[in-house]
Formats: C-alpha cells, structure tokens, sequence
C-alpha cells in the first residue's frame, strides 16, 4: 500500500508555500527547509521558465477555497500504462515516479492521469511529477505548510 | 500451468505483469518474431530524429524477463497454432505447448497494392528494423521523402524525416491530416503549424506508382503530379496481424473477437491488443482500437483471466496524446459528431493558438480535441469514462484552469481522498 497526501482545503490559505518548498527540494540542493540564500541562488537559476513544482494549487477566481494537490499514486496508476517510453512506473513501495532521463514529452499521462497530477516540467521536455521526496524521509510540503493542511497517511 | 504469449510488446507486458501479481509461480513464455527485447512502437520515429537512442527504446528494465520469470523466445515467428491440442508452432517447426495462451500480434502495416513496390527505399513505419533501414538510406545520400499518410505515424515519420533535413512532402487521399483524431477545424489548425516547419501536404489525391531504376527515384500521384523522391514511407495505417490464424476456429471480424474477459471463442486463448476487437465504451460497438494504452489494459485484463482472477475491462475507448514541433494535442472519444442531438463546445484563442472542442450529449462529454490546451486533460478523458453529468460545469470544461474547484465539494473531496479523511 502506498503512502498519500491529502489536503484539507478547510485550512488551505493557498499560499503556495508548498510548491516553493517542493522545488527546493527536488534541486541540487535536495533538503527538506532551503536557506534564504540557498533559495535565491535556485530561483535565479531559472532565467526564462519557472521552475515547475510537482504540487499543484488550485484556486478559482471569485473563490475563497483553495487546496494542493499531488499525485495519488494510485493502485491502478493510468500513467503508468499509458506511458509509451516506461518512464512513468509504479515502484515496490507503491510510489510512481517518473524517469525524467527517459521521458520525451509525450503527454500521455496527461492524458491518462484522472486527477490532473501530472505537470509538463521545465521548459516542457519531462513529465514532472510527486514521487513523495523519499530521499528527504518525509514530503517537503507536508513538513513545511505553515497551516498544516497536508497530512501524509499510509491508505 | 503454462502461460504463453504471441508478441512482446505492450500488450505482452500487461499480460505479464498482471499474471505476476496473482501467480510468481508458474512459467510464461513470449515469443515474438522481432529479435529485440520489448520495446517503444512509438519511439521509432524519435531515434529516427535522434532525440533517442537505442538504450531509450527498451521499456522495461534489461532483467525485466528474469525478474519476472518469462522465457523469451525472440526472433522466432509463430506461422499456426495447433488449438485440439494446444500448441504453437514455431517457423523453425518447433512447438511450444500451452495451458492458457494470449495472442498479441498487434498490427501490420496496410499497403494497398501500388506499383514500384519492391523498389529499394520503400518502407513502412511500424518496426524498430524499419527506421534503421530509413537512417541507413538516409545516411547514403536520401535527400527527398515522400511520406504516403498523414495520420499519426505518417506525421511523426515525417516530423523526423525533416528534423533529419530531408525534404517532405506527404501525401493524403482524404481532405485533412489526422483525420482520425481531428475534425476539419482542429485539423486546419494544427496543419498551419506543420507546413511552418516546411513539411508540404497535397491532401485528397494518393500514390499511383513509384518509379524508379531498382531504386526510388519519383512518384506518381493519382492526380498526376510526380515527385522527385529518394525514399518512399508507407504509413496508411494498420490492420491485425493475424494472418496465420485465419481459416482456424478462432472467431475473426476485423480483428480477433473478444469480450470484456478478452477471452476468445476458444477455451483459454485470449487475445489484446491490435490484434483484437473489443468492446468500445463510447462508440458503443465491438471494434479494433489500436492505441497503446489500449492495449496495456487488454493485455493486464487477459492476464489476470489467465491467472484465474476474473477482471473485466469494457471501458475502451479511443484516446491520444500527440505533438508535433511544439504543437501538442490530446483528444478521446468522438471527433466527428455521429448524430443532431449532440452539443458542440468550442473555444479557439487565436493568440495562444489554443483551441478546445468538446462534444456534449444528454450531458455526459463523448469526446474531445484540446491543441495546445493540454493540461488536466485526463480529468476530461476520466469523465468520459465515468460518464459524469457535467451539464453544470459545461462551459467551464473549455478552460485550461478547469479543475477540481470545479466540481461539488463531495465530489472533489471523493475523487482526492478516495475515501479517506485527511
Ligand atoms: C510509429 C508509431 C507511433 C505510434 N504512436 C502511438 C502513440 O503515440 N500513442 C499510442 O497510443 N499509440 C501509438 N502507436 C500505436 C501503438 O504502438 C500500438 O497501439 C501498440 O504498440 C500495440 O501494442 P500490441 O502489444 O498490441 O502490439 P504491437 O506493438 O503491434 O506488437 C506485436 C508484436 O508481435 C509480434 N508478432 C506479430 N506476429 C507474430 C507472429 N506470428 N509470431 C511472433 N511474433 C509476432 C510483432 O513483431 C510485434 O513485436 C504508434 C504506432 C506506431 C507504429
Ligand atoms: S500521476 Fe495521476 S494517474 Fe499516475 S499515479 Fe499519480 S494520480 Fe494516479
Ligand atoms: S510524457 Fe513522459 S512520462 Fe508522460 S507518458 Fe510521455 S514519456 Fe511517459
């Protein structure tokens, strides 16, 4: 079974902290909470595309509701069998993750992905996607959410 | 207990994966005719580009057949399958006997009968060994192509062969390209861009004879034109390869009739893929639906039936995810509009070229064309497939920031947490 994160659009202020720490978090610089400076340097880095982060906020003008959404990594992972190259795969531990080395922008599991969880990446050449910051131990935007409106649960 | 399967492509590896979820245990055995180890269709014409190499094509890791207890046999074709007794016959003559066996020998270029033929720098586009042979031309010297089919192999054949500096001209018998997955409109839109990059169509006329001295040299098109041409790419389409079981018990139509078990006629074959006709959910009809995530599905489905757990997969539906240059499109479901009763949504934003066209009938979407528009789209196509009423949030579907705000909060909050409370 594999571990989730959920939001509680009940206290989501849609700040987007989360996608700010997602991004450090899957740079060089690979840890959970960025230096002030350590950001900087990463935001710089990016001159004409935005990073993507891999957690999406929503929010809808003329309303006050707000929530991040990731990858639910889900049993049946759509993604995963519409991919043509075997870059989206769903590992042992019940993660799925993208191989962004092998992806070729093909937007297959855009098309596949029910909940709309997949991000067409930097300059639009790799799916980019959460895959639950394993290394970090723990998921960089559940950590940091100042409102603590994502938990991560094993379902 | 011994699996086998004719084909190692995508379908094979559903089939596969799904038989090892349920049973570590007993053999599987996959025969193909191809000597290489499962690989990318649709990534031939991405190496013939050069924007991947061989190592990319593979789709699963080098140990995947270890790792998961398969015997390959590549290389070798299957020409009969003996069924009274259950086995499959090998071109070297040699047989291979099975309890529960799954054809999947997806499709075979289509080529109508056209003069010049056999004329050397004549391909088709469908096989790893058919863009190694159009580098090898390439690489002595082909400077012209001509590319018959503009559906979606023959633009991405073409798209490479430009990138590769050839001239392209693509020839079409009907009166837009893609004309599988677009309508008139969308197509027009999606053409412009393509001719920017210098691809030229001569839409509504088809190949009357190539001609040449041993090799390539012009075309002939039934509207009398003729080309100078160095390489001549067949790609019309495909049909099922199952040639080898025709005149056999097994049920044929267009391709091998199967149900929602993607069990045959016959007892313990199945079939999936491009090889097989199921059940359409949309088009409401058995049909061939040769697309790959099509074919994963069938072939997982038949493999767990193999296995002994009984799935059902009768939510087929057409769907595709293309681009080309930086064109991108994902359409699903009906792009031609069948009957009167049915809503058509539009919105074109000629600034961003973006274009979205949804087709609505007794409030459920049966399908849609998004060009540049892309982001979310599964949340559409997975509409289609639960057949949500989406007459309240209509309009809002041609958005490219539609979504889950967008539906009721019970709804949203069941899609995202399946159940669970956060
Ligand atoms: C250029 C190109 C681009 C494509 N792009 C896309 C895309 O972007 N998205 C998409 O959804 N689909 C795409 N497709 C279609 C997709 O590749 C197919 O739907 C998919 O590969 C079907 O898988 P399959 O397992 O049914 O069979 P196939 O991939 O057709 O494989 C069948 C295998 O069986 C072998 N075989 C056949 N007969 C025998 C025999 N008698 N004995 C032994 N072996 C045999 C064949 O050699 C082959 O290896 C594309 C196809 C092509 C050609
Ligand atoms: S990307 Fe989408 S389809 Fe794939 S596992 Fe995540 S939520 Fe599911
Ligand atoms: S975009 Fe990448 S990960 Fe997504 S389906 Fe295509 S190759 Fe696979």
């Amino acid at each position: 079974m594999a571990k989730k994160i959920f939001p509680k659009e009940e206290v989501c202020v849609g700040c987007h902290l989360c996608e700010v720490y997602c991004v450090y978090a899957h740079s060089k610089y690979k840890k959970p909470t960025p230096k002030a400076h350590e950001l900087i340097k990463l935001y710089n880095k990016y001159k004409d595309s935005k990073p993507t982060p891999r957690i999406l906020v929503e929010e809808k003008s003329g309303e006050w509701t707000t929530f991040a959404l990731q990858c639910r990594h889900c049993d049946d992972a759509p993604c995963t069998k519409a991919c043509i190259t075997g870059a989206m795969k769903k590992l042992e531990d019940g993660r799925v993750i993208c191989d962004e080395e092998k992806c070729v922008g093909c937007w297959s599991c855009i098309m596949a992905c029910p909940h709309g969880a997949v991000r067409r990446g930097e300059n639009k050449k790799a799916a980019s996607k959460c895959d639950l910051c394993l290394e970090l131990g723990e998921p960089a935007c559940v950590k940091n959410c100042p409102n603590e409106a994502l938990v991560i649960k094993e379902v | 207990m011994r699996y086998v399967i004719i084909g190692n492509s995508v379908a094979a590896c559903g089939c596969i994966e799904a038989i090892r979820k349920v049973d570590l245990q007993n053999p599987i055995i996959v025969i193909s005719d191809e000597k290489y180890r499962v690989y990318s269709r649709p990534l031939i014409s991405y190496y013939l580009a050069g924007k991947v190499d061989e190592s990319k094509m593979y789709i699963r890791d080098e140990d995947y057949y270890e790792k998961n207890k398969v015997e390959p046999i590549l290389g070798e074709k299957a020409i009969s399958v003996d069924f009274k007794n259950k086995e499959v016959v090998l071109d070297d003559n040699s047989k291979v006997k099975y309890d529960k066996l799954l054809i999947a020998t997806g499709g075979k270029p289509f080529v109508p009968p056209t003069k010049g033929f056999e004329l050397k720098n004549v391909f088709t586009f469908i096989k790893f060994d058919d863009v190694k042979a159009i580098d090898e031309a390439i690489k002595n010297g082909a400077k012209k192509a001509v590319v018959i089919g503009a559906g979606l192999s023959g633009l991405k054949a073409a798209e490479a062969l430009i990138k590769r500096g050839l001239e392209v001209t693509v020839v079409e018998l009907a009166n837009r390209i893609l004309g599988s997955i677009l309508d008139l409109e969308a197509s027009k839109i999606v053409q412009d861009e393509i001719e920017k990059h210098g691809i030229v169509f001569k839409l509504e006329t088809s190949v009357d004879e190539i001609i040449g001295d041993g090799k390539v040299e012009k075309v002939r098109l039934k509207n009398g034109e003729v080309l100078d041409s160095d390489i001549v790419v067949f790609a019309i389409g495909v049909v099922p390869n199952i040639d080898f079981l025709k005149g056999t018990e097994l049920k044929i139509n267009r391709g091998i009739v199967v149900d929602e078990h993607m069990r045959t006629n016959i007892e313990d074959v199945y079939a999936a893929g491009d090889c097989a006709e199921g059940y359409d959910f949309v088009f409401e009809q058995q049909r061939v639906i040769p697309i790959w995530p099509n074919a994963y599905n069938q072939g997982e489905t038949a493999g767990y039936n193999m296995a002994g757990v009984e799935k059902t997969f009768d939510r087929g539906f057409p769907m595709n995810s293309i681009g080309f240059f930086d064109v991108h499109m994902i359409t699903a479901g009906i792009v031609v509009p069948n009957s009167d009763d049915i809503e058509v949504l539009v919105k074109h934003d000629k600034e961003k070229n973006a274009y979205r066209k949804i087709y609505v009938k007794n409030g459920r979407v049966l399908g849609f064309m998004f060009i540049n528009s892309i982001d979310r789209a599964g949340m559409i196509t997975n509409m289609i497939k639960e057949g949500l009423n989406v007459e309240s949030i209509k309009h809002r579907l041609l958005d490219d920031d539609f979504g889950y705000l967008d539906l009721p909060k019970e709804l949203r909050q069941e899609k995202i947490l399946g159940g669970a409370k956060a």
